[in-house]
């Protein structure tokens, strides 16, 4: 089997996968982190969205070897000394989160949102969200929670 | 109940469960992994209805990796159980409905895609997987009945034999003769035909399921996706596999939604659980989420008539309406209880029509089961109701909101002629105020911006009511159902004054950690960082009937209040020993047991030490510890009730529908975390208006699923919705002790027919009066052609 060495939450990470092995299956069944979530199969809810070299990915669309080099963000890695990343912050304080499923995906979609736009408005977060879905929410308090993360981190 | 000035009731406290779920650290079933475990992938049928003719295992058997092949002659060789209905329903001859079997591994006929055949159990799931393709199946493919317009049909294939015609039963609730009455001397008849669209549930977290035998013990574990982990014990333990409650532990660990589909007790949790005592090694199974479009039961699906008799001035003086429903192959937990007593009994609406008649004819159909799913029936009563009363309003020429007022009930309580009484209500108030959200002394400018854009606008309201926080043991029991609908609750203060509350509700996505801490903190008066609560687990909690019906709070909390009156009454006795008083003369106050009219007081946590190291204690008296249980079975439903106003733009030439405006005001009685209510409302909202704009599961004429996945079920994102508008008016419900009613449903009740009121008012002025839902752009358009098409004429 061939071997692939990455970084996942800042640590570096070297492992024998088979080929088939997908991210996602990579990083819950080898590594754990079973914050990455599984919603469909057709690539489309979104739950298993994480940062790849500081991207937004589904990592049900890449197999476990075109990571190799790469450095992975799960959920896990994103509060920094126990204080949870202001996306995560706001989510808390907007209850824009229920069962959680979709949440891990949610966040950082919606982080890597603000990287590239900051300042987006309703319909600009409405549309970024399309490739994420969430049954409990309506979306109405994610989509509060990323205007507020956005207007507090533009303070 | 205590109140005091920094009241936790009413507090919008952000949610304790919160840190889990947003760190990747909550644990749902396919996040946990046993010693030795093995993994099931399920052999499912590919057609709708056919005969297995023949099966051989044995390539799949003698795969790399495989444990374990088993098909449904070894469930019937064990004699395993099928999966039991929970509710009896009688035909209008009182005899009782067609209750074929359903076994959890089918041996002989597939009764719709997706029906379990086979399992494979091997070391991995790659493994499973490709030693299923191995299993050999020769099918004897039936021609199908899929919709209830071709189950009922002249000639249509049967489902099973036994129910001819497909009928499950024939029921029915109401006067017939008074509603005949009713519509000798009416003015006018209004008519209407309206489908209330099969929906897949789709809980983001796919159903999962891990069985595992203790030998050491003869103990059999479940760790499965339930709302109802005890209620799940019961049917697998007493019906299915035929162990007793002491030998069956069943944990449902943080789920990822349900609503309602996460209720009934399905096939792979027998055969999980049956085959890890089997092999003697835990077996895991996770739903693909195409298995889940194929296995999870489907909700809704009917089609009704009825009919409104109207006095000149809009008064209502009879209402009659027929239900044909689809019930799926097998009858599955609920199933029979949803358009019966769930839907027939609320065809009153917030109305006091004078006589009211139901009938329902359930039927098969080669179609995944259909059962509960957010509102289970209430959604499509109110849906026929508030659609003819808006047809009534337009055929009498009246306002649609003045005919609605007209009508309202508002004497409480109030008895219907379906056999429900109403503790308290005021469909006034909660109109006023969606009006008033709605800005609709301003919606004519609207209309004229519309206009200029080339768009036409509709309003469209729902003035629903709905029962709910299920419910009397004693009413349903004589209703059909097969067990009781009370909840139990826990409540374990520690020595030191912390306290955890053990719940028989479940919480997946609601907040109850939040909300039930709340409850607690604020009746003994102490910090709300102080309560812990535990749900979830048989094995931890007394005993449950979990989380369904908007219940959780108003049975669920009261259950809970009766348990800590029970602590607060045992502390009573301990606190005037040890303050050498009667206890008569206790009071308890802000966290204190006071000597009254003195400023002598022991703290709660001074008591609970006391009970626990009682070195001056009445030992005599009163027993060391400060644990009580409680059981809470309710009088009454309660009946949650508002208006809901939508308001929509529709593109004259795409037919696409824009979500202008959604409002929901609403009566959900006592809220003790509005920042938690409010976001039950979004949810059940986005999902009405799925219901009505975008969602639909559609079967072809063989049976085939064409909505098996999100490529193909249009599942509602972001951008098709608003921000929402939602407010309440409170009237506290008169027979539970918190005074909740109950939300979790009220959105998705509500709001369908108000968004198909609004897309008709768009299209009034081309002469189209009637849609169907989903009201999709195609639906739209051709509606469109077609009135356009008859006024050419």
């Amino acid at each position: 089997m061939p071997a692939i060495s990455l970084k996942v939450n800042q640590r570096a990470v070297t492992a024998e996968v088979e080929p088939r092995t997908l991210l996602v299956e990579f990083l819950r069944e080898h590594l754990s982190l079973t914050g990455v979530h599984v919603g469909c199969d057709t690539s489309q809810c979104g739950a298993c969205t994480v940062f790849v070299d500081g991207v937004s990915v589904k990592s049900c669309t890449m197999l476990a070897m075109e990571a190799d080099g790469a450095e992975v963000t799960t959920i896990e890695g994103l509060a920094q000394g126990g204080k949870l990343h202001p996306m995560q912050q706001a989510f808390h304080e907007h209850h824009g989160l229920q069962c959680g499923f979709c949440t891990p995906g949610m966040v950082i979609s919606s982080a890597d949102l603000l990287k590239r736009n900051p300042r987006p408005t309703e319909g600009q977060v409405r549309e970024w969200l399309e490739g994420n879905i969430c049954r409990c929410t309506g979306y109405h308090n994610i989509v509060k929670a990323v205007l507020a993360c956005a207007e507090g981190s533009a303070k | 109940m205590t109140t005091e000035s920094k009241s936790l009731i009413g507090a919008p406290i952000a949610r304790k469960e919160d840190r889990r779920f947003l760190t990747g650290t909550g644990r749902y079933t396919d996040d946990l992994n046993r010693l030795h475990q093995t993994h099931a992938v399920f052999l499912r049928s590919p057609h709708a209805h056919a005969k297995i003719v023949s099966i051989n295992t044995s390539a799949a058997a003698a795969a790399p990796g495989v444990v374990a092949v088993y098909t449904g002659a070894d469930i019937a060789a064990d004699k395993v159980g099928g999966i039991p209905c929970g509710w009896l329903v009688k035909n209008k001859d009182g005899s009782n409905m067609v209750e074929p079997p359903h076994p959890a591994l089918v041996a002989d006929v597939v009764r719709h895609v997706g029906d379990q055949v086979a399992v494979v159990i091997a070391e991995t799931k790659a493994q499973a997987k490709a030693a299923l393709n191995l299993i050999e199946v020769e099918y004897d493919v039936l021609p199908a009945a899929a919709t209830v317009r071709d189950a009922v049909a002249e000639g249509a294939p049967l489902v099973w034999e036994q129910a001819p015609g497909n009928t499950c039963f024939d029921w029915h609730l109401g006067d017939l003769a008074a509603v005949e009455a009713a519509f000798a001397k009416a003015h006018k008849i209004v008519e209407i035909e309206v489908t209330n669209n099969r929906l897949i549930p789709n809980a983001m977290e796919p159903r999962a399921a891990i069985g595992e035998y203790d030998a050491a013990g003869d103990m059999l574990t479940l760790y499965t996706t339930s709302q109802n982990p005890h209620l799940i014990r019961l049917l697998l333990g007493a019906f299915v596999l035929g162990v007793p409650e002491h030998k069956l532990r069943v944990v449902a660990p943080d789920v990822g939604g349900g609503f309602g589909s996460k209720i009934f007790h399905y096939a792979e949790e027998a055969v999980v659980v049956w085959a890890a005592r089997k092999i003697g090694r835990p077996v895991k199974w996770t739903a693909e989420r195409s298995e889940s479009f194929m296995s999870d039961a489907h909700g809704r699906d009917t089609v009704m008539t009825a009919k409104l008799a109207v006095d000149r001035e809009g008064n209502f003086l009879g209402f009659r309406v027929h239900n044909t429903a689809n019930m799926g192959a097998y009858l599955s937990t609920f199933a029979t209880a949803v358009p019966t007593y769930l839907s027939g009994t609320l065809m009153a609406g917030v109305y006091k029509t004078p006589a009211v008649y139901v009938e329902v004819r359930a039927v098969f159909t080669h179609t995944v089961p259909v059962d509960a799913y957010r509102g289970a029936g209430r959604p499509e009563a109110t849906y026929v109701i508030e659609r003819i009363v808006d047809k009534a309003a337009r055929e009498l020429g009246m306002d649609r909101l003045e005919i609605r007022k007209k009508n309202f009930i508002r004497t409480f309580p109030y008895k219907t002629p379906v056999a429900l009484e109403y503790d308290t209500g005021d469909y006034d108030a909660t109109l006023a105020m969606a009006l008033e959200k709605a800005d609709v002394k301003n919606y004519p400018s609207r209309v004229e911006a519309s206009k200029k854009r080339g768009k036409l606008r509709g309003i469209g309201y729902s003035t629903y009511l709905e029962a709910c926080g299920i419910a009397p043991s004693a009413l349903v029991g004589a209703l059909g159902a097969r067990a009781g609908l009370y909840e139990a609750a826990n409540v374990r203060v520690h020595p030191t004054g912390s306290v955890s509350v053990f719940t028989g509700t479940h919480s997946h996505g609601q907040g109850h950690e939040t909300t039930f801490a709340q409850l607690v903190a604020q009746q003994l008066g102490i910090p709300f960082d102080k309560v812990e609560v535990v749900h979830g687990d048989s094995d931890k909690i007394p005993f449950g009937m979990g989380t369904y019906g908007s219940r959780s709070l108003s049975v669920g909390g009261s259950a809970i209040v009766k348990a800590v009156d029970k602590i607060i009454a045992k502390g009573k006795k301990i606190a005037a020993h040890l303050l050498e008083a009667g206890e008569a003369d206790i009071e308890f106050k802000d966290g204190k047991f006071v000597v009254a009219g003195t400023d002598k007081s022991k703290a709660f946590g001074e008591i609970a030490f006391a009970a626990y190291v009682p070195h001056n204690y009445p030992i005599d008296t009163v027993e060391p510890g400060l644990d009580e249980s409680a059981f809470y079975d309710p009088k009454n439903f309660t009946y949650p009730a508002g208006t809901h106003v939508v308001e929509v733009e529709v593109d004259p030439d795409t037919g696409v529908v824009t979500v202008e405006s959604v409002v929901a005001a609403d009566d959900v009685g006592v809220i003790i975390n509005p920042m938690i209510v409010d976001g039950q409302m979004h949810g059940g909202l986005a999902q009405g208006i799925g219901q009505a704009l975008f969602e639909e599961c559609v079967y072809d004429e063989s049976g085939q699923l064409l909505t098996g996945s999100y490529m193909t079920y249009s599942m509602p994102r972001a951008a098709d919705f608003p921000m929402f508008k939602v407010g309440n008016h409170v009237t506290a419900c008169t027979h539970n002790p918190i005074g909740a009613k109950g939300v979790g449903e009220v959105g998705a009740i509500g709001v369908p027919p108000a968004t198909i009121n609004a897309v008709l008012d768009a299209l009034a002025p081309l002469g189209v009066t009637d849609i169907q839902m989903p009201a999709t752009p195609e639906k739209v358009w051709r509606a469109i052609v077609a009135a356009k098409g008859s006024k050419a004429q």
